[in-house]
């Protein structure tokens, strides 16, 4: 390759000040001009500091030491600073929310261009110009609240763009986004980058969605190194994705499952242009028809039965019309929609947070609008999607036995369902530690200790699993299911397809304040209408099915879903 | 949810003008205000402030709590005045005419009555003018009239940032309350004291937490573009002003110098109708 070298890491390290071991050893790496790179990892494996290395974040905002060089468009990293590599690489953040710092769309796309000190009217036109790119310019004037997650997202891009940079940053676009919204901003990316020539570096480790549009390279890190370096066909005809613990696209998974040899000639990377021999269509037809069936569960009896339950809040939004649903014991169940469908305002009706206006509410036959908040919590526990949210004591014995010491529990009954708890939820050895020293994973688990002690009926979970790796994601649901299986029902609202499929039987979903689905996951997600009004997305197995002929793709989803559960477990 | 800072918009003149303008005007107006117990200028001020704040299109049902609290105050400020200096009047205006003795040192005097009608027409005619600032002003226009009488930059865009953030965090408060409550936490009278501050950590600790995440998320993405890397910046929503503005200005200005002429000339800030 000819290009010019645009990011440009050289035997580079870098040890953070308050961390006792590098972070980073090694790196070798050049990004040219003009090219898209995916950097994929697991959590903890380097990929985040790799971007701020590039953006200036690290050492600017978080201090360590360097060795080795990295230079940007020929400049060494510590001489320019975090404001002059600004001029060469646009970052746009995970958290489309919180990155935005204006007051309405068109002052957060033009806030670089005031740090600069544009003359007010030359900055009119130049945020006029950027927003068509982006088009975002009907919602110019619109507040943040006001506009969808994926226009956000256009908004950050564009204000990272207003000034001519050589390198679009992306670190993990995906994670905050609903599926169909998340395959809106890969498409994007996409066009962006054909129409500038922009170099684009994409941090995420949903690699099967990246791939939505094809890349020129993929680097795999993990522990601090560069594992692979090269073009996405070779990487996915490897088993190397699975073993760093990053999930590969569900169709390459099943394509290996049923003994097809991959080879880069048949561009496993991108799916459309996927090609198989009749041989190996046959070869997953047939598997296919070896898989076991999965078994259909039994009805049981109804949990909570919610009927015609309506909710307008106080500033007039009616957020729930007519909600009619039932969990039954002992399920796993979604709920899942777009932000903004109701999911969470139900999920607020139920813990009595908020008071419908009209409807019925039953637990076990008891009508939930006799009980206070408290008196609910007893049979229902709420766990918020951010730990952060919820821990408040300092040790994590007292974070768990806080709800049980609130009702007066006798001290020596709760240290044993507080070490009870702690068991069954692997946190016993920590008892002592401090929340603080918890990673991310272990706080979510704290929180659900918290609740779990309760003794609650049901639990409902505000996206469990958001921002989460494979192998967290793995150990949250893993551990979901198995409170599950010991007859503790639970409910989780979720935008994340293989969560839904992988998890729960049956999914319930929300649109517009009213339920527009409540069956299978894999049903929901072989009915198109659902799958756009829900802004879901169908799975990569359904093409792989339709390209093999296989004739019930909702049958095949469901079987490969049980074998790569038995295979991971 | 109570909006404290809440911009309302609404076709008017008075929305019309720049930031930058209202601010200026906000100022030398209190000076006036403050400076002075010259009642006919006082009471000319405050029937003027009513005036523009009817100008402005706002409803008393807008701001009824605003009012609420502005009411409070100048019952309690009253209130404290006469219990602590009874003869206050007295002392300014250096006459006595009891209207009524009560108890003690205390007695209702025509001087001390009216250097309260002073007090009280000094506030009537300051909080509706600051409220017409806060209810006019656009927020996007707010931190770029700070810096443009003078605040620094980083200090402007820090005020506007707070106040942006109030409904956001009395969102995520509502949050976590309703959680900690749903695990046992009790808020209401019913609890003693020390248990009620207890309950009050439960939910100041984790605000604290997610608050510190949300500014280590927005001061990354201010500094990644270029946010404080000059002594300057423009503003996008900065306005040239108008030939409204700066009448509006100069006739604010003017009312300041009257108010000093007047102290001046008068020899005294007091207006004293007993002598």
């Amino acid at each position: 390759m000819d290009r010019e070298v645009i990011v440009s890491f050289e035997d580079f390290g870098f040890q953070y000040t308050a961390q006792a071991e590098p972070t980073l050893y090694h790196i070798n790496l050049k990004i040219h001009k003009g090219e898209k790179v995916l950097i994929a990892g697991p959590s903890g494996c380097g990929k985040s500091t790799l971007a701020h290395c590039i953006n200036g974040l690290v050492p600017g905002s978080y201090p360590g030491t360097m060795t080795g060089s990295l230079t940007v468009g020929g400049k060494n990293v510590q001489e320019l600073g975090i404001f002059g590599l600004s001029k060469t690489v646009g970052t746009v953040l995970q958290d489309s929310d919180g990155q935005f710092i204006g007051l309405t769309v068109a002052e957060d796309i033009a806030f670089a261009l005031e740090n600069d000190c544009m003359p007010t009217e030359e900055m009119h036109k130049e945020v006029e110009r950027i927003a068509e790119l982006v088009d975002v310019k009907e919602v110019l004037k619109h507040a943040p609240h006001e506009i969808s997650g994926g226009q956000k997202q256009r908004v950050g891009l564009g204000g990272v763009m207003v000034g001519p940079v050589d390198v679009l940053l992306f670190d993990e676009p995906l994670a905050n986004l609903d599926p169909a919204t998340g395959k809106q901003a890969i498409v994007l990316i996409d066009e962006i980058q054909k129409r500038t020539g922009c170099a684009v570096i994409i941090i995420e480790h949903r690699v099967e969605d990246v791939l939505y549009r094809p890349v020129d390279r993929v680097v795999v890190m993990g522990d601090g190194h560069i594992q692979y370096d090269g073009d996405p066909d070779t990487l996915l005809c490897s088993d190397l994705l699975p073993q760093k613990g990053i999930r590969e696209p569900l169709y390459v998974t099943a394509l290996k499952y049923a003994g097809v040899a991959l080879t880069p000639e048949m561009r496993p990377s991108y799916l459309p242009e996927l090609s198989l021999s009749d041989v190996q269509k046959e070869a997953v037809r047939a598997w296919f028809d070896r898989l076991p069936a999965p078994e259909t569960l039994p009805e049981r009896e109804i949990l909570l039965r919610a009927e015609k339950i309506d909710f307008t809040y106080e500033g007039g939004h009616h957020a729930l019309r007519g909600i009619d649903a039932v969990i039954r014991k002992g399920e796993m169940v979604s709920i899942v929609g777009t932000n903004g469908a109701g999911k969470s305002t139900f999920s607020k009706v139920v813990c009595g947070f908020e008071k419908a206006q009209s409807g019925v509410l039953e637990l076990g036959g008891v009508d939930l609008n006799t009980l206070s908040i408290k008196e609910r919590a007893d049979h229902i526990g709420y766990v918020m999607q951010n730990p952060n949210q919820m821990i408040s004591q300092t040790k994590i014995f007292d974070e768990v036995a806080l709800g049980l010491r609130n009702r007066n529990v006798p001290e020596e009954e709760i240290r044993d369902r507080v070490e009870k708890t702690l068991k069954i939820c692997g946190l016993y050895p920590f008892r002592n530690w401090p929340v603080s020293a918890l990673s991310y994973g272990q706080r979510k688990r704290v929180t659900i200790a918290s609740i779990l002690v309760l003794d609650p009926e049901m639990i409902l979970l505000d996206e469990p699993t958001a921002g989460q790796d494979l192998k967290h994601y793995t150990e949250i649901m893993d551990f979901l299911n198995e409170l599950n299986q010991q007859g503790v029902t639970v409910v989780l609202i979720t935008h994340d397809m293989h969560l839904m499929l992988e998890y729960t039987p049956r999914a319930i979903v929300f649109h517009a304040g009213e339920v527009i689905a409540d069956k299978t996951a894999a049903e929901v997600l072989n009915t198109p209408d659902i799958v756009e009004r829900a802004h879901l997305k169908e799975t990569s197995l359904y093409h792989l099915s339709a390209l093999c002929g296989i004739g019930d793709p909702e049958e095949f989803t469901r079987r490969f879903i049980a074998r790569d559960r038995e295979v991971r477990i | 949810m109570i909006n404290l800072f809440n911009y309302i918009d609404r076709p008017s003149r008075i929305h019309r003008l720049t930031g930058a303008c209202k601010l200026i005007c906000l100022i030398t107006w209190s000076l006036a205000a403050m400076t002075s117990f010259y009642t006919p200028l006082l009471l000319a001020m405050t029937v003027l402030s009513f005036i523009l704040f009817h100008a402005a299109k706002l409803r008393v049902k807008d701001i009824s709590f605003m009012l609420g609290l502005m009411a409070a105050y100048i019952v309690l400020n009253n209130v404290l005045i006469f219990l602590f200096s009874p003869d206050h009047g007295t002392s300014i205006y250096g006459t006595e005419t009891v209207l009524i003795k009560l108890f003690g040192p205390y007695a209702i005097t025509a001087e001390q009555l009216f250097y309260h009608l002073n007090v009280i027409l000094k506030t009537g005619c300051t909080i509706p003018i600051v409220l017409l600032f806060v209810c006019t002003t656009n927020p996007s226009e707010f931190a770029a009239s700070l810096n443009r009488v003078g605040v620094s930059y980083k200090i402007s865009y820090a005020v506007a940032l707070a106040l942006r953030y109030i409904p956001d965090i009395q969102r995520e408060y509502r949050d976590i309350s309703l959680a900690q409550q749903a695990r046992g936490t009790e808020m209401s009278k019913k609890a003693s004291l020390v248990k009620r501050l207890k309950a009050a950590s439960a939910i100041l600790i984790p605000l604290i937490l997610s608050s510190m995440e949300r500014i280590e998320t927005i001061s990354n993405a201010m500094e990644l573009r270029g946010f404080g890397k000059g002594a300057k910046r423009t503003w996008y929503s900065g306005r040239k002003f108008s030939k409204l503005d700066l009448v509006s200005i100069a006739a604010c200005t003017a009312l300041m110098l009257l108010s000093f002429l007047i102290t001046f000339l008068n020899g005294s800030r007091y207006f004293n109708p007993f002598i």
